[in-house]
This record gives C-alpha cells, sequence and structure tokens, in this order.
C-alpha cells in the first residue's frame, strides 16, 4: 500500500495531523496546570485510567508516533539515494526556508526529546500503575491525586527545563514547515491556503510556546 | 569582466569527474550566460583542447535544452530564466562562478555539464496523452466549452518546458513538479478526464521507477522553474493520485 | 533520373484532394506493420506523422538530434496557427485562406497544395482539442481568435505567446502513446548522416548516435525528412543552435531536388544585434506591430546623439522623427508584410539612421499606443481631469496585458525598460521557404523519400504568411502523408524487411565513417564556428534582404573560398567514439557550405523580385518590388551534379486557374 511516493508521503501527512491534534489536546490539559492544580489531576487522572484512553488512544498514539519517525527516516534515506553525486556547490537558501530543508534534523532533535519525556513520565507511569501495580493518587483516596506534584517536581531542575525549552524551539521549527506541508501533501492548496498558511505558523510558533511557558511557569512557582 | 570559472568536467558517464578552474577575460555584461561559455569554449578550442560541453538549441528560454547549475541555483540567480537567458549583467567583475551539471540519479551525467534526462520522455510514455487517434472526424473543436478558468490554468501547467530545473533544485531530487504539471494540464481537461486515472497511476508509478526521490514540499522547485509553474499542480497530483488510487478495483 | 511531375490531381481544385484521397492504393491492415518508415526530425511535421502512421498501424522508427522530440525547434513558434474555421463569422473560407496565402507567397506557390492546405486546416484544431492542447478561450468557453499581419479575417488559433509548444507538444504526447505502445521507437540524440538508397529507392539511413559516436544503419520502406529549414546558413537567425540542413542536403545529394533555396523569410521585429559573440537572434512577436511606431531620427546629428549617448530617444520631438513606414505606406503603415517592413527597415540603416552602436537598429516605440490606450481607460473609467502621468499609468497598464510577457523577455535580453524607452529591433532570418522540391503527395524526386513542413518547398511560394507555418507542419504530418505515403508503400507489402547487411549499406556508413574520420584528423588551427561566421556574414551582406547581380556572384566566389579553407584548416577537437558537439558542428557547417552557393546561385537566376526574395535589378520607380510573372512564374528546382556550383536547374511551371494574378500593393 505504500509503495508509492505519493502514498507514503499522504501516510506521512496523515500521521502528521493526528499527532498535531494530539499536540493540542495535551497543551490544553497541561496549561490548566497553570490555573488550577485540581482540574489538572482531575484531568490527569481520566486521562490515566479511562480504558478508552488508555488501551485504544494510547496504542494508537504509539503507533502514530512510531510510524511518522519511521517512514521519516525511511524517505530521508531514499531521497538522499536520489542522488548520488553531490553538489560542489549548493545554494538552497536562496530558494527554500532552512525549516523545510532540515526537518530530519528538527524530527531527530524532537525525537531525542521524546526519549527524555518517556523517561521522565510515560515510563514511570506505566511502570507504577501496571508493573508495580501501585495505583496510589491514580484511583480516588485521601491523600489525593498525585499528577501535578509529579510535575512541579520535574521542572525544578534547571538543566532539565532548558533542554525542554530548546526540544520545544525545534518543535516550532519543525512545525513552520510541517504544518503546511501535511496540507499540501493530502492535496489541499486552494483558495484557503493562504490563510491556512498564517494559521499554521501561528500554530507552529504558539504551541511550542505555550508548552515553554508551563516549564518555565512551574520552575518558577514550586 | 574578469571571472573565473569553476565547471564540472567529466569525460562519460564512467569517470568521476572534477571541478576544474578556467579564468576568463573580456567578459561583456551584455552576453548570455551561454555565449560567455562560447567564448570560453573558442578559447579552449584554439588551443588546442576539448571544449566544454553542454546542452542548449532554441537559446530563447523555451525548448527546455539548456541545463546548468550555476552558483548552486538551477539556471543561475536569476528568477523566472532558463540559462540561455540569464545575462552576465547578473555577475561582478571578479566573480568565481560554479558551473555543474544537473544532478540526480534519474539525470545520470552524458558528458561535462550534459545530463540525460530521457527518464522525461519515460514517464510521459506511461501516460502524458490523451488516448485520441488522428483522424478528419474528430468532434468539432467548440464542441465541449471549456471554462476558461480551467482552461488557463491547463495552459499555465502546459507551460512547463522540461528543463528538469526542478529536480535539480530539489533537495530530494523529486520530479513531482514536472510530473504534476503533465497531470494538471490533462486532468483539468474535459478530454483528458477520461482517462485521469489511469494515467496518474501510470505516470507516478513510472516517475518512482526512474529513481526520483520523493516531494517534501520545500518549495525550492517553484521558485527555481524558469516558468513558473505553481505548487498547486503538485497538490493536484496528490489529489488525482488519491482519488485514483482509493476508487480504483 | 525522375523527371518533375508534380502529380496534381485532375478535376476543380476543391475536388482534387478528395477525389485523390479516393483513388490512391491503400494498404490494409495486416501488412502495414511489416512496413517500416523512418522520420528524420520530430517537430510540428515529423512527430505528427509519426504518431499518425504509428496510430494507422506502420512501424515507425523517429530520429531527433535533440534530447528529447519536444525540443525540436517548432516549439518556439509564438503567434498561432490560422485555420478556416470561421467562428468569428467574418465570412472566412476554405477558398480565403487559400487565397491569402498564395497571395501572400506573392503567388509563387502551387495552387493545389495550398487549397488542400486550407481545406485540411480546421481538421487540425479539432484534433489538437481533442489531444488536450489549452488553446486560448473566451469566458464562454469556446475558442478565441486573433489576427494576423496581411489577412483581413481573425482566423488565428493562439495559446497565449507558446502556440508552438503547446502544438508540438500535442504531437509529442500523441508520439508518447505510440512510443509506449511500441509502435514508435524513438532515437533521441541521433543525427541522419547520410540516406540509403537501394534499386534507386530510399531504404534507409546512416545515422550516428551522438551519445556513444557509434555510426548505425537503419533501413525502412520509406523515409521521411521533416528537418525543418536552413536559417542558420546566415549563422545568426532566429532558428535554434541546432536548426541544421544536413538531413535535407543529403537527400538533395542523393537525387532529391532542392527547390527556390533563396526565398528565405526575413523578419522585422527581432532584438538587435549587441556584439560579435553573439550567437543567435531573438524574436519578438510580430503581434507588437499591431501597437508600435517604428522610427529612426530625421536628422543624422541626432543619430549620432543618441549612439554617443549624449541624446535618448524619448527627448527627440515628433518632428525631429521619421515613422518611416507610415511615411513610405500610408495605408498599411507599420502592419506592412514582413518583407516589406524589413527591407524599409535595413534602406533606412544603410543610409546611416541606425539607431545604435552597431548601426543596425531601429525603434519600436509603444509611446503614443500608451496614451491613446491611457485616454480611452481614463475615459471608461470616469476620470476626466486625469493628468498625463495617470493616462501613461492607465495606459501601461493595457500594453502590459496584451504584450507583458514580450516586454519582460525584452528587458531580461537588453536590460532596457520599453515601457520607457523605445524597443530596439532589426530584422533578421527567420524561416526558409524554400526547400526540397516535393510533389503533391510530398514525395521528392527520389522514389520512398518524402519531405514534409519547413524542409519542404510547397505551401508559401515566397513568402509566408504569420501563423501559417504551424498549419503547414501539422497539415502535412497529421492529414496529408499518412494518405499519400500509403499510396506508394502498398508496392511494398511484399517486400519484407529492408536488410541492413547490403552493399548500398556498406558504402553509405563508410562515407560517413570516412568523413567524420577526415574532420578529426585534420590538423587545422581554425573552430568550425570561425567559418561559419565568414559564411553567414557573406550570406548575410550579399544574399539577405537586397540582392543584386553584382552581389550575388561575388558571395558565389566567396562562398567557394570560405568552403576551400574550411576542408583545409578547420579543427575537431575530440575523437569519433564519443560525445563531440564540434564534430556535429563540423558537418553541419559542411552542408551550410554548399548550399550556401546553390542559395546565392538561385538568387542570381531569378532576376524578378518576388516574396523574401527581392532583387536590386527588379523594382517599381517607387523603389518597391516588381514581379515578372511572364517569366519567373515557376519553380526552381535544382539537381545536384557533383558540385552545387553546378547544379541544374529543373523549372516546374506555376499554373493560376483559380486566382488571378497581382502586383502585391501596401501602399
Amino acid at each position: 500500500m505504500l509503495k508509492s511516493s505519493i502514498a507514503r508521503k499522504v501516510a506521512m501527512a496523515l500521521s502528521a495531523f493526528f499527532l498535531m491534534i494530539f499536540l493540542l489536546q495535551h497543551l490544553a490539559i497541561n496549561l490548566t496546570s497553570v490555573f488550577s492544580a485540581e482540574t489538572f489531576n482531575e484531568l490527569s487522572q481520566f486521562m490515566g485510567t479511562n480504558p478508552l484512553i488508555q488501551f485504544v488512544m494510547q496504542p494508537v498514539l504509539l503507533f502514530g508516533v512510531l510510524f511518522h519517525f519511521i517512514m521519516g527516516f525511511v524517505l530521508e534515506f531514499r531521497n538522499r539515494s536520489s542522488r548520488s553525486v553531490n553538489y560542489v556547490k549548493n545554494n538552497g537558501a536562496a530558494n527554500s526556508s532552512w525549516m523545510s530543508r532540515n526537518m530530519i534534523l528538527s524530527g531527530l532533535v524532537i525525537l531525542a526529546f521524546f526519549c527524555l519525556h518517556f523517561v521522565d513520565f510515560w515510563i514511570p507511569e506505566i511502570n507504577t500503575k501496571f508493573i508495580q501495580g501501585d495505583w496510589t493518587g491514580v484511583v480516588a483516596g485521601e491523600e489525593g491525586f498525585r499528577y501535578f506534584a509529579e510535575l512541579q517536581h520535574k521542572f525544578v531542575n534547571p538543566i532539565r527545563v532548558g533542554v525542554y525549552c530548546l526540544a520545544f524551539v525545534f518543535l516550532a521549527l519543525h512545525l513552520l514547515h510541517g504544518f503546511n506541508s501535511a496540507f499540501q501533501s493530502v492535496g489541499a492548496n486552494n483558495k484557503y491556503t493562504k490563510g491556512l498558511k498564517k494559521f499554521g505558523t501561528a500554530y507552529a510558533i504558539l504551541v511550542p510556546l505555550g508548552f515553554i511557558f508551563i516549564a518555565l511557569f512551574h520552575h518558577f512557582n514550586h | 569582466m574578469k571571472l573565473t570559472l569553476k565547471i564540472w568536467r567529466q569525460k562519460n558517464s564512467n569517470d568521476k569527474g572534477g571541478i576544474q578552474t578556467y579564468p576568463i577575460d573580456n567578459v561583456s555584461e551584455h552576453m548570455s550566460f551561454l555565449e560567455m561559455m562560447d567564448v570560453l569554449n573558442e578559447q579552449l578550442i584554439t588551443q588546442g583542447t576539448d571544449p566544454i560541453a553542454f546542452d542548449h538549441d532554441c537559446r530563447e528560454g523555451i525548448c527546455g535544452m539548456c541545463s546548468m547549475y550555476i552558483n548552486g541555483e538551477a539556471h543561475g540567480p536569476d528568477r523566472g530564466v532558463t540559462t540561455c537567458q540569464l545575462h552576465m549583467r547578473k555577475f561582478k567583475d571578479g566573480d568565481t562562478i560554479y558551473i555543474e551539471p544537473f544532478r540526480a540519479k534519474g539525470f545520470p551525467v552524458i558528458k561535462d555539464l550534459v545530463v540525460d534526462r530521457t527518464a522525461f520522455d519515460r514517464i510521459q510514455h506511461a501516460g502524458g496523452f490523451v488516448s485520441v487517434n488522428t483522424s478528419g472526424n474528430t468532434q468539432d473543436a467548440n464542441a465541449i466549452p471549456i471554462p476558461k478558468d480551467d482552461a488557463d490554468k491547463a495552459f499555465d501547467a502546459a507551460t512547463c518546458i522540461g528543463c528538469g530545473a526542478c529536480v535539480a533544485s530539489c533537495k530530494n531530487a523529486s520530479a513531482m513538479l514536472f510530473v504534476s504539471a503533465k497531470v494538471s494540464q490533462f486532468s483539468l481537461l474535459p478530454q483528458g478526464k477520461v482517462e485521469a486515472k489511469r494515467r496518474v497511476l501510470n505516470m507516478v508509478e513510472q516517475m518512482d521507477k526512474e529513481g526520483f526521490g520523493n516531494c517534501t514540499n520545500t518549495g525550492a522547485c517553484e521558485v527555481e522553474c524558469p516558468k513558473g509553474i505553481s505548487l498547486e499542480n503538485i497538490a493536484r497530483m496528490n489529489r488525482e493520485y488519491l482519488k485514483a488510487s482509493l476508487a480504483s478495483d | 533520373m525522375a523527371t518533375l511531375d508534380s502529380k496534381i490531381p485532375e478535376g476543380p481544385l476543391k475536388d482534387k484532394w478528395t477525389n485523390h484521397k479516393n483513388h490512391i492504393n491503400v494498404v490494409n491492415p495486416a501488412n502495414k506493420r511489416a512496413i517500416d518508415v523512418i522520420i528524420v526530425g520530430t517537430g510540428l511535421a515529423g512527430g505528427s506523422a509519426a504518431a499518425s502512421l504509428a496510430e494507422m498501424g506502420y512501424s515507425v522508427k523517429a530520429f531527433c538530434f535533440q534530447d528529447s522530440p519536444r525540443r525540436a525547434h517548432s516549439i518556439a513558434a509564438q503567434g498561432g496557427i490560422n485555420a478556416a474555421k470561421n467562428y468569428q463569422n467574418d465570412g472566412d473560407s476554405t477558398f480565403r485562406l487559400f487565397y491569402d496565402t498564395v497571395k501572400g507567397g506573392d503567388y509563387r506557390a502551387r495552387e493545389a497544395n495550398v487549397y488542400r492546405l486550407a481545406e485540411v486546416s480546421a481538421n487540425i484544431i479539432d484534433q489538437c482539442v481533442a489531444q488536450g492542447v489549452p488553446f486560448a478561450r473566451d469566458y464562454g468557453g469556446l475558442l478565441d481568435n486573433r489576427s494576423f499581419g496581411g489577412v483581413l479575417v481573425s482566423r488565428t488559433f493562439y495559446a497565449k505567446g507558446q502556440t508552438g509548444q503547446q502544438l508540438l507538444l500535442g504531437a509529442y504526447s500523441a508520439m508518447n502513446r505510440q512510443i509506449g505502445k511500441g509502435k514508435i521507437k524513438m532515437y533521441n540524440r541521433h543525427e541522419m548522416l547520410e540516406l540509403v538508397m537501394v534499386d534507386g529507392k530510399a531504404r534507409g539511413i546512416i545515422a550516428r548516435n551522438l551519445v556513444t559516436g557509434e555510426v548505425e544503419r537503419h533501413s525502412a520502406h520509406a523515409v521521411v525528412i521533416a528537418s525543418g529549414g536552413y536559417g542558420n546558413v546566415f549563422f545568426l537567425s532566429t532558428n535554434a543552435m541546432g536548426s541544421n540542413v544536413t538531413a535535407a542536403w543529403r537527400v538533395h545529394k542523393k537525387g532529391a531536388y532542392f527547390a527556390n533555396p533563396c526565398y528565405t523569410q526575413i523578419h522585422p521585429t527581432c532584438i538587435p544585434r549587441s556584439g560579435d559573440y553573439q550567437s543567435k537572434l531573438t524574436l519578438m512577436s510580430e503581434s507588437l506591430r499591431n501597437d508600435g511606431r517604428i522610427w529612426v531620427p530625421k536628422n543624422m546629428k541626432d543619430v549620432e546623439a543618441i549612439r554617443n549617448g549624449s541624446k535618448k530617444p524619448v527627448e527627440l520631438s515628433e518632428e525631429e522623427r521619421d515613422y518611416y513606414l507610415e511615411r513610405r505606406y500610408p495605408a498599411f503603415g507599420n502592419l506592412v508584410p514582413r518583407d516589406v517592413a524589413s527591407r524599409a527597415a535595413k534602406e533606412r540603416c544603410d543610409a546611416g539612421y541606425g539607431v545604435n552602436a552597431t548601426g543596425e537598429a531601429v525603434y519600436l516605440d509603444f509611446a503614443s499606443a500608451i496614451m491613446r490606450y491611457g485616454k480611452e481607460q481614463a475615459t471608461i473609467q470616469h476620470e476626466h481631469d486625469a493628468s498625463d502621468a495617470r493616462i501613461k499609468e492607465l495606459g501601461t497598464k493595457v500594453i502590459e496585458n496584451k504584450y507583458g510577457n514580450l516586454f519582460q523577455m525584452y528587458e531580461k535580453i537588453t536590460d532596457d525598460n520599453p515601457y520607457k524607452t523605445p524597443m530596439m529591433i532589426y530584422p533578421a532570418v527567420h524561416y526558409t521557404m524554400g526547400g526540397i522540391w516535393v510533389d503533391y503527395n510530398l514525395m521528392t524526386t527520389i522514389p520512398g523519400c518524402y519531405a514534409t513542413g519547413e524542409a519542404n518547398f510547397s505551401d508559401h511560394g515566397a513568402n509566408r504568411l504569420g501563423a501559417s507555418a504551424l498549419m503547414q507542419g501539422l497539415a502535412d504530418g497529421y492529414f496529408v502523408l499518412p494518405y499519400t505515403i500509403g499510396d506508394y508503400l502498398a508496392g511494398d507489402i511484399r517486400t519484407g524487411a529492408i536488410p541492413t547487411d547490403s552493399p548500398e549499406f556498406d558504402e553509405a556508413e563508410k562515407s560517413v565513417v570516412d568523413r567524420l574520420n577526415k574532420f578529426i584528423n585534420n590538423k587545422g588551427t581554425k573552430s568550425v564556428d570561425h567559418f561559419h561566421k565568414l559564411l553567414g556574414k557573406v550570406m548575410w551582406d550579399k544574399v539577405g534582404m537586397a540582392r543584386d547581380e553584382k552581389g550575388l556572384k561575388e558571395a558565389i566566389a566567396e562562398i567557394r573560398q570560405i568552403r576551400e579553407d574550411f576542408h583545409k584548416d578547420v579543427f575537431v577537437p575530440g575523437t569519433v567514439n564519443e560525445f563531440n558537439p564540434e564534430l556535429e558542428k563540423a558537418t553541419r557547417v559542411e552542408d551550410f557550405l554548399e548550399l550556401g552557393e546553390l542559395f546565392a546561385m538561385d538568387a542570381l537566376e531569378r532576376t524578378e523580385s518576388c516574396g523574401g526574395h527581392f532583387r536590386e535589378e527588379s523594382k517599381t520607380e517607387e523603389g518597391e518590388a516588381k514581379r515578372d510573372d511572364d517569366n519567373f512564374a515557376y519553380v526552381a528546382a535544382w539537381e545536384w551534379t557533383g558540385d552545387p556550383g553546378k547544379a541544374k536547374l529543373h523549372k516546374e511551371e506555376l499554373t493560376f486557374n483559380d486566382i488571378e494574378l497581382k502586383q502585391r500593393s501596401y501602399k
């Protein structure tokens, strides 16, 4: 099914759409942590215990992430092999943006960040809940939910906060090209494209900025 | 003007090739780039050496024969022109100019700056046509009115001269701008719609076989295209392809 | 040797073609498969013929020297293609198109051929639209037309400024379909260097693979030459750099007569030469003359001031300008036919009024058109008190809409802004009406050898009207040759494949290899271009826009001398067995050097003025061209006898039954 170049590119775009929607959702929930620890805890608890989310959406998300990365590498590898001798002098900046030419680079930074993020949150979460069977602070109990405290704890270390911020800058760069590129890939280029481009730019800057804000907020307010 | 030319020399497709330096003097700013190359070649011939092979023919920007990657850009630094229309006034006295062939796996070098672009022909053999035989009895040319907007868009796509600058400029050596221009021209016209599905599937398949890379929407092709073929065509081809794949039996 | 039989069918003019088609032999579909046809050249004439013949079932081998059939020089035609469709309801008809073409050709074309051309013209448009050629349309979705020089109706179909490219892409796409099916075998980057004849018939060609240098044998039951015109004999022309006479000349040397070589079209609106390095001239569409006014300064002191840069053309007042076309031809003004406009420009420049450094340029000025359109627009937009600046702005917009791409092209080449300062233009060689002599079936005097498109001589007489070249190329390829070639091939259904190991092929191949080796082994000192430029200069100065006996005789002697020097002193680097552009040029220029002499001889022999051929000795008291129908109403067909200077003249008398011969007047 993914034999042809266009099919691969459409698949890449579809997984990107999925991830961009996921990002919005992730940001929305995280933002509540700035206003209300309670809301954040409740939402986190819902996400962490709802079977639909845990056993359907979570695997789908994992698959989406993995697919996007693997396909990204496959495409990069194939594309590199389509020019066997490189130019002695190439002036890519004359005709295209840095972001568009370096998606693999920004993607790799994001991948590295993902590893960190998984080590920080996801792996301990899965380990505690499903392997050790410790549901303290997850199911309703007198000690209260643990999510907000964990979040605050993670952002104490300034190095980690710095790494997070940097990763989000790369996410912004990735999105600055990726958002509209995904639309182009599925064939959407029409009278709305101009507006969509502006929206895409806004999305690419505001979403990562939101995450950066949250990280900094908790770093300075714990 | 006095210039230093750094030109790719390669005896044939098996040769490894490399850059050689040629100083050139008395270049007039009114010369076209290819006339400057003519002057250099005339000098090389008078010295009894092998002149630089490069493709060219109409020298008015329509045949698509001339190529050359000049200072890191297909058809050089000017916009909306082919190399034959590029003039030396775009350069300054004392400049060093790198001249390389269009590079892509799908465009093997024949000699020096000459590359083999027959992959483009083969892509069109796969479907770049309307299946209509010559006959004095096709229906009258005005039998099917075509909305002006569609006719104009089809024309804009059809202005592609098949030079390959899109492939040369693309970091992935992708041929999608070229293929999409051909697909678009026919898919916009009622005459071409009949076999639109077959066409896009077959042409894309052949494009992939030829070893061109995958489009990552950098937009470099559109900028470097001497005829300003729009990225909209690639989007249209993607749509057509999706439609055709999903609807095929 | 064959005699000159034009094979024009009997009967009334309008029925000739239909009757002919009804009565000629056809080859049955099963037999077509076993018949090979070679087509040399893949422009409009060759490409359309290749596609059509393959569709009919013949096995076609097509050759082009470019890297793809799509690059043939037909691609560069800008203006449009004529067809008697009468979509504009202005009374156009087959007869009117026929009449305009014969008159435009100054009554030196064959009536029956031209009538057939007009007759099939409408089919061409139908065919092209069916192929997906994106012609210009109006808002109702129907095809748009424009009018072109020398006619009174609007019959030109166009696709912005690149009708040639779009039509060629149509023919090319039809070819692609057949190549994909294996019915056409395409040989890109191959050049035909010899015709092979077996038993007096054309049976194949020797071609060089331009990539590997290999000399190859290709056999067929018929050979079609569709290799275009020979304008590059002038070195500088609007033709592509690779356009050449070699295929046509090789056929000529094997026995095909060469007709009217001196009929050349010099196009008045080209961008002037800027220096000695110049390799090629660029044409600006004739449509510019609809709005541009052509002038030179009246006074010599202004000419000098402009040349040394102390004065700008816009500073000259109306009284200081000489609008010489409007002065000499008040009725047609700037819209006189191409040949008349070109000669008038030459006359002014020869008198010393040329406005650039080389002295070979006149102005084409849009200032008054800009003001005129600007005023019109101001009225339409109710700006009754618009300032001059505002009027200019509005007018500039109109001009930009009409000619934007041409103005942009001009600015790219010259770095002058034609909205602000007048364009400079000068005539340049553009098209050659002469070519290989063919009969009504488009067969040359060699059985089985055909010539189509610009390569033949048949339809344009002594001058071609705008937008007629595309029409002729496609008419020949789509609608004439596919039928007429069957008449000949019907005799070949039992022949079987032509072997390529015969002594005839051996000998032809040997002659080609010897010729190539001779160039490589020639230890000369000068480049091929050096000789080509010398030839071009003689041709332009003495066999160009105006010719006289003395100049022509000098030209013949000079060309012979250049030819001799060329063989002695040309240097071709590299080897035969590699990609070698200099070697390609050498064989082409060798043929140009022979053609040039025949060209001058033909011009010398024709002491009348007609169409593009102007003899100083034959003009009216006012200096206009004077035709001599009593003595020169014939086609001059030259037979090769071993030396271009000893070519033998055969005359095909032209008879006009349906048109009365008149002297052209544009006063």
